[in-house]
C-alpha cells in the first residue's frame, strides 16, 4: 500500500521535476542535459515578447481577483438572506459555473463580446463627434479576458467565503446593531474583519487560476497574448530550455500563492 | 434593520454576480442556441435563419465526438482506478497528521498550470524521452506522442487529483464502527470492503468521476500537445470552428450539443446521488 501510494506520488511529480532539471540546462538543446547554468532563466526575461505577455497576465490575474472577490464577497453576504426559489436559482449557478469545462465560457464570452461589439462599434461611429477623427474601433483584448476570467473565478470565490460567512459569530453583528452602529460600518468593523482570511485565500486562489488559465484566454484574447497562450504558441514551433525557464517560473507563482492562501484558510478556523 | 432595507441591501449584493452570469454566460449560450440554426454567412459568421442543417451535419465532426465519447470515459476509468487505492491508503490508514501533508500534495499539481503539466508529458513521451530509454535497453521504434496511449496518459495525470479528492472525502466520512461491526460478525477484510467501505464510498466515487469527466468534454489541451492533431477532441473541433475556420453556426452546434450530453449526464448523476434529504458537499481545495 505505501509503495503503492510512493509511485503515485512519483508519477504526480516526476514530470514537474523534469521540467525544472532541464530549465537549468546549460546546452542549447531542450532535451539534453549539458550542465547547470541558470542562464535560460536570463534569456527568458530578456525577451520583451515573453516580458509583454507576462504583463499581460498580471493585469488579467490582478484585476480577475480583486474582481471576483469583491463580487464574490457580495453575493456570499447576500446569500445569507434569502431563501427558497432565488436560493436554490443561485445555488445551482453557482454549482453550475464550478462545473463546466473552461472551454464553455470562451465560447460564451467571446459569443456574448463579439455580438455585442458588432452592435456598439457602428452606433459609436455615429455619434463620435468628429473634432475628435477617427471613432475608435472596440476589439477583443484585455477587457474580454479580464470579464471571462472574472466569471469564471466568481462562483469559486462565493463557495470559499461562503464558508466563511457561515462560521462567523452571528452574536457580534448583532451586538454591533443593538449599539446603534450602521449596517456599513457593521460590516466594516465586524464583518469584514471576521471573513477577511477567506476573501484574500479566494483573491489569491483566483489569481492563480487567471495565470494559469489558457483555453478561455485563447478564444477571447483578440489579439492579447497571455503567458500561458504565449508559452503554448511557442511549444507549437518546438521545445526550447526557454520554454522550460518559463515553465519553471510560473510553477513557482502558482505555488507560492496556493501556500499563502492555505496558510489563510487554516489559521483561525 | 428594517426588513425592507434588508432585502434591498440583499438584491443590491446579489445583483453584480446575477448581472455577469446572465450578460456572460446564460445569455451567450441563447446566442449560441440561435446561430446553431443559423446558416454560415459569405464572409464568416452568421447569417440569420432557421435550419437544422448544422445539426444535420454533425457527422462530419464524427471522429472527434468518436474520440471523446470513447477516450474521456476510458480515461476517467483509468483515473479512477489509480486513485481509488490512494484515497484509501490516505483515508484509512494514514494517521491523522501526516494525511493532511499527504493530501496536500496530491491537490498541490492541481493548482498549477495545466498547459505546463501536459508540456512535461510530450517531454517525456517525445522522441528523446521514454522512446530513447527503450531504444536503449533494446526495444525499438516505440512512438507514444501523438497516440491514444498519450492522450490517456495525459488525462490521468492532468485529472488524477481532482479524482482523489472527494473519494477521500467520502471514504474518510466511513464510520469507524460499521467495519468493526463487520469483523465482529466475522467478515473477512476483503467482504468488509466489498461490502461496506465500498458502497458507502459510492458517493464520493460518483462525484469524482462525473467532474472529471465532465471537464474531459471540453478539453482540449491534452489532444492539442499530446494527440498531435491525430487524436482530437470536441474541444479541440470547437477552438477550430469558432477561432480558425470560423464558422460560428456549425460550431454553435457542436458546442450545444456538448453542453446537452453534460447536462444529460449531470441530471442522470442528481437523480443517483442526490436522494431527498441526503446532500454531499465536496470542496476542491
Amino acid at each position: 500500500m505505501r509503495f503503492y501510494a510512493l509511485l503515485v506520488y512519483l508519477f504526480l511529480y516526476i514530470p514537474i521535476g523534469i521540467i525544472v532539471l532541464f530549465s537549468f540546462n546549460a546546452g542549447r538543446h531542450a532535451s539534453e542535459l549539458q550542465g547547470f547554468s541558470i542562464k535560460w532563466f536570463g534569456i527568458a526575461l530578456s525577451n520583451p515578447f515573453v516580458m509583454e505577455a507576462l504583463k499581460t497576465s498580471l493585469i488579467v490575474a490582478g484585476t480577475t481577483a480583486l474582481l471576483s472577490s469583491i463580487m464574490g464577497t457580495m453575493a456570499a453576504l447576500g446569500l445569507q438572506n434569502v431563501r427558497g426559489i432565488v436560493r436554490m436559482i443561485f445555488d445551482s449557478l453557482i454549482y453550475i459555473a464550478i462545473m463546466i469545462p473552461g472551454i464553455v465560457f470562451g465560447i460564451a464570452t467571446l459569443v456574448a463580446l463579439a455580438t455585442a461589439l458588432d452592435f456598439i462599434n457602428p452606433m459609436l461611429k455615429n455619434i463620435w463627434p468628429i473634432i475628435l477623427g477617427e471613432a475608435p474601433r472596440l476589439k477583443l483584448g484585455l477587457i474580454s479576458i479580464i470579464s471571462a476570467h472574472t466569471l469564471w473565478t466568481t462562483a469559486l470565490a462565493t463557495v470559499i467565503i461562503r464558508a466563511r460567512v457561515q462560521g462567523m459569530d452571528r452574536s457580534l453583528i448583532e451586538a454591533s446593531i443593538d449599539l446603534y452602529a450602521t449596517p456599513w460600518r457593521t460590516f466594516y468593523q465586524v464583518t469584514l474583519p471576521q471573513i477577511f482570511p477567506g476573501i484574500l485565500a479566494a483573491a489569491l486562489l483566483n489569481f492563480t487560476l487567471s495565470f494559469d488559465d489558457f483555453i478561455i484566454a485563447f478564444f477571447v484574447a483578440g489579439g492579447r497574448t497571455t503567458l500561458p497562450i504565449y508559452v503554448f504558441a511557442s511549444i507549437r514551433r518546438g521545445i526550447t530550455p526557454e520554454i522550460n525557464a518559463i515553465a519553471t517560473m510560473m510553477l513557482i507563482v502558482s505555488l507560492t500563492l496556493l501556500f499563502t492562501s492555505q496558510g489563510l484558510l487554516r489559521k483561525r478556523k | 434593520m428594517a426588513k425592507k432595507s434588508s432585502s434591498y441591501v440583499t438584491t443590491l449584493l446579489l445583483a453584480p454576480m446575477a448581472i455577469w452570469m446572465t450578460a456572460l454566460l446564460i445569455l451567450p449560450i441563447l446566442v449560441v442556441l440561435v446561430y446553431s440554426f443559423g446558416e454560415l454567412a459569405e464572409m464568416g459568421g452568421y447569417k440569420p435563419a432557421f435550419t437544422l442543417a448544422q445539426y444535420a451535419n454533425l457527422p462530419a465532426r464524427l471522429t472527434a465526438f468518436k474520440n471523446t465519447l470513447v477516450l474521456a470515459p476510458a480515461g476517467t476509468l483509468a483515473a479512477f482506478l489509480i486513485a481509488y487505492p490512494l484515497a484509501y491508503y490516505l483515508a484509512r490508514t494514514v494517521e491523522p497528521r501526516r494525511r493532511m501533508i499527504l493530501l496536500t500534495l496530491v491537490i498541490v499539481p492541481f493548482w498549477t498550470s495545466f498547459l505546463i503539466r501536459t508540456y512535461a508529458w510530450m517531454f517525456i513521451l517525445g522522441g528523446r524521452g521514454i522512446p530513447a530509454l527503450l531504444e536503449f535497453i533494446g526495444i525499438e521504434g516505440v512512438r507514444l506522442l501523438n497516440t491514444p496511449t498519450a492522450v490517456l496518459i495525459g488525462i490521468v495525470y492532468g485529472y488524477l487529483p481532482l479524482m482523489v479528492f472527494p473519494i477521500f472525502v467520502s471514504l474518510e466520512k466511513v464510520d469507524e464502527s460499521l467495519l468493526e461491526a463487520s469483523n465482529d460478525l466475522g467478515a473477512s477484510p476483503v467482504r468488509t470492503f466489498l461490502q461496506v467501505t465500498l458502497p458507502l464510498s459510492l458517493p464520493g466515487v460518483a462525484t469524482a468521476c462525473m467532474i472529471v469527466f465532465i471537464l474531459l468534454m471540453g478539453e482540449f489541451l491534452i489532444p492539442a500537445l499530446l494527440g498531435g492533431g491525430k487524436v482530437f477532441f470536441i474541444g479541440n473541433a470547437l477552438v477550430d470552428l469558432f477561432l480558425q475556420s470560423r464558422n460560428w453556426p456549425f460550431g454553435s452546434a457542436v458546442a450545444i450539443t456538448l453542453v446537452v450530453v453534460m447536462l444529460v449526464i449531470v441530471s442522470l448523476y442528481m437523480r443517483m446521488i442526490f436522494k431527498p434529504g441526503k446532500t454531499q458537499d465536496v470542496s476542491m481545495i
